[in-house]
């Protein structure tokens, strides 16, 4: 057990070695997108708005924070994992050390959740200070971190199974993109359609919007998005453990 | 004589592609052992099986006495690679390249403390330590990737084509690292297309080809096969033709008797380029 965990922060080290180099830059750079979302839909577009008896900076801004761990998370996880595997091979010293599959996937996950909280706590103090409506709670930390770990899983993985630089963006680009704006980030899911709700549903950052939505805004929380959360985290774990299981062909 | 490494009709296929075919190999304990073949070869793929990080397509390969598949985190311990490929990670330093690989095999902090500059001092980097490994220039790069492999003190060392890109000088001073490493008790395997590499370094040498061991012995023997003198001479003034001979006799007598079309006669020591080319029609570097 103890070896594990120390086998676990190993692989944790040695990313943290490169963020404690680099996360002013890898802060500023996930910090891009969700203020210019920010600006464009919480002041632009949702000015005198309200949803459901909330204004839409209120509204909208659990769901920028949840987009943030998204994005920062996945991005955290994979974009060293698939370079050092692909193209430096040196994600191969880890499988050719003693270290067991799970230490390494967790290890590597981790990393994404430290880079995919940093954000999201930065995005945070900016939502605590513009929209006063906004309750930090420790069930609001538990929610964020599940959201990071869920996200940071899903990058491990795709970058344990993409063969080439391009099929990554293309992957960002087809999946994590429409993911950002269809989840329920920008809009309240009470209004559409209840095929499209099924479809978005099967979306994780739906889960992780809608939680920290309640959470944040003090509604009865959903406790079923929050399992759904944590079925994503194993499910993703999985695939990583049979994706890692099969790397060695 | 113990055998550290045995492969036992060693295959792997992609696809259509027969990377390496029935591979048959021992390599003692405490030797050099050369892997000598052209690109595509088949050499890369071998070490990748022989270091677990390759399945067999079929066939069995031990290291150390331990069946690299069932049983690799027995052959972890025991091996040390260098890939082709430098392996390092070049966002960080040379040090905590090498501590990160002292962690991965568990050494105590203490452990790697003491390590690291045992063996920063020596391969002569200790002045590199804290440098980026991005800046590094080729050499420095492959012994810092020597180094962080040598951490857990492996019994056998792996290193694919460790000195290709390197000048004259440098590839010298990486013999001598290798030739040092070798007489402290470690194995060598090493993979080359350099045949005056395969003939300084190795007791034995193994030659691929399209895959397939086609020589398994040492580099005299071999030559003696063929004959250890090479008679060069330019045919019509367009076409070299290569004959081998057992001695300077033999060769001196075959010139003396040459009809006046043969012309720019060379006699030299054969060596194991003659041979590959005589075995396979082709050269090991390429055409
Ligand atoms: N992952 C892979 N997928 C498909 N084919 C592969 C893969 N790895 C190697 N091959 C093929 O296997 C053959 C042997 O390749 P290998 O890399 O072992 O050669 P090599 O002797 O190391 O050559 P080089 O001197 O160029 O490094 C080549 O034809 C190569 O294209
Ligand atoms: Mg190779």
């Amino acid at each position: 057990m103890l070896t594990m965990l120390k086998d676990i922060y190993s692989i944790l080290w040695v990313d943290l070695c490169f963020l404690k180099r680099h996360w002013l830059s890898t802060l500023a750079i996930s910090l891009v997108s969700p203020l210019l979302y920010l600006v464009a839909f919480g002041y632009g577009l949702g000015r005198g708005v309200d949803v459901g008896g909330v204004n839409y900076l209120a509204f909208v801004m659990p769901g920028i924070i949840a987009l943030t761990s998204m994005s920062a998370s996945f991005t955290g996880a994979s974009s060293k994992l698939h370079v050092d595997r692909l193209f430096y091979k040196s994600f191969d010293e880890c499988l050719m050390s003693p270290i067991s599959l799970f230490s390494i996937v967790i290890g590597k996950a981790l990393i994404g959740v430290v880079r995919g909280l940093l954000s999201s706590v930065a995005i945070l103090i900016v939502g605590i200070i513009l929209s006063p409506l906004l309750i930090v709670s420790p069930l609001l930390i538990l929610v964020l971190i599940m959201s990071c770990l869920v996200f940071a899983l899903f990058g491990v993985f795709i970058a344990l199974v993409i063969s080439s630089h391009q099929a990554m963006s293309t992957f960002s680009n087809l999946v994590i993109l429409p993911m950002t704006f269809l989840s329920g980030t920008f809009f309240s899911l009470s209004q559409l359609p209840e095929a499209v709700k099924v479809v978005l549903y099967l979306l994780p950052l739906t889960h992780s919007s809608e939680s920290l939505r309640a959470v944040a805004l003090g509604q009865p929380f959903p406790w079923l998005s929050f399992l759904a959360l944590l079925g994503f985290a194993l499910f993703f774990f999985s695939a990583c453990m049979v994706a890692l299981k099969r790397a060695s062909v | 004589m113990e055998e550290f490494i045995v492969t036992e009709n060693l295959t792997k296929t992609y696809g259509t592609v027969q990377a390496v075919q029935n591979l048959n190999l021992k390599v003692h304990s405490g030797e050099i052992f050369g892997f000598l073949g052209p690109n595509g070869a088949g050499k890369t793929t071998t070490i990748r099986m022989m270091t677990t990080l390759t399945k067999p397509t079929s066939g069995r390969v031990w290291v150390g006495g331990f069946d690299v598949v069932k049983e690799a985190d027995k052959v972890k311990n025991v091996i040390g690679v260098v890939q082709q490929h430098l392996s390092l990670d070049r966002d960080l330093t040379v040090k905590e390249n090498i501590e990160f690989h002292g962690r991965l095999h568990h050494l105590s902090a203490s452990e790697r403390r003491k390590r690291i500059n045992e063996l920063l001092d020596y391969v002569e980097l200790t002045d590199c330590a804290d440098r980026m490994v991005d800046t590094l220039s080729g050499g420095m790069k492959k012994r810092a990737a020597i180094v962080s492999s040598l951490m857990h003190k492996p019994k056998v060392l792996f290193l694919d084509e460790p000195t290709v890109g390197l000048d004259a000088q440098t590839r010298r001073r990486m013999w001598d690292l290798l030739r040092r490493l070798n007489l402290d008790g470690t194995t060598i395997f090493l993979t080359t297309h350099y045949i005056e590499e395969a003939e300084a370094l190795c007791q034995r040498v193994g030659i691929m080809h399209h895959g397939k061991l086609i020589a398994l012995d040492n580099p005299l023997e071999l030559r003696k096969k063929l004959g250890l003198v090479t008679v060069e001479t330019l045919v019509n003034g367009k076409e070299t033709r290569y004959q081998y001979f057992a001695d300077r006799e033999a060769a001196k007598r075959y010139v003396q008797n040459l009809g006046s079309d043969a012309k720019t006669v060379i006699i030299r020591d054969s060596n194991l380029e003659d041979f590959f080319v005589e075995q396979t029609g082709e050269k090991v570097g390429g055409n």
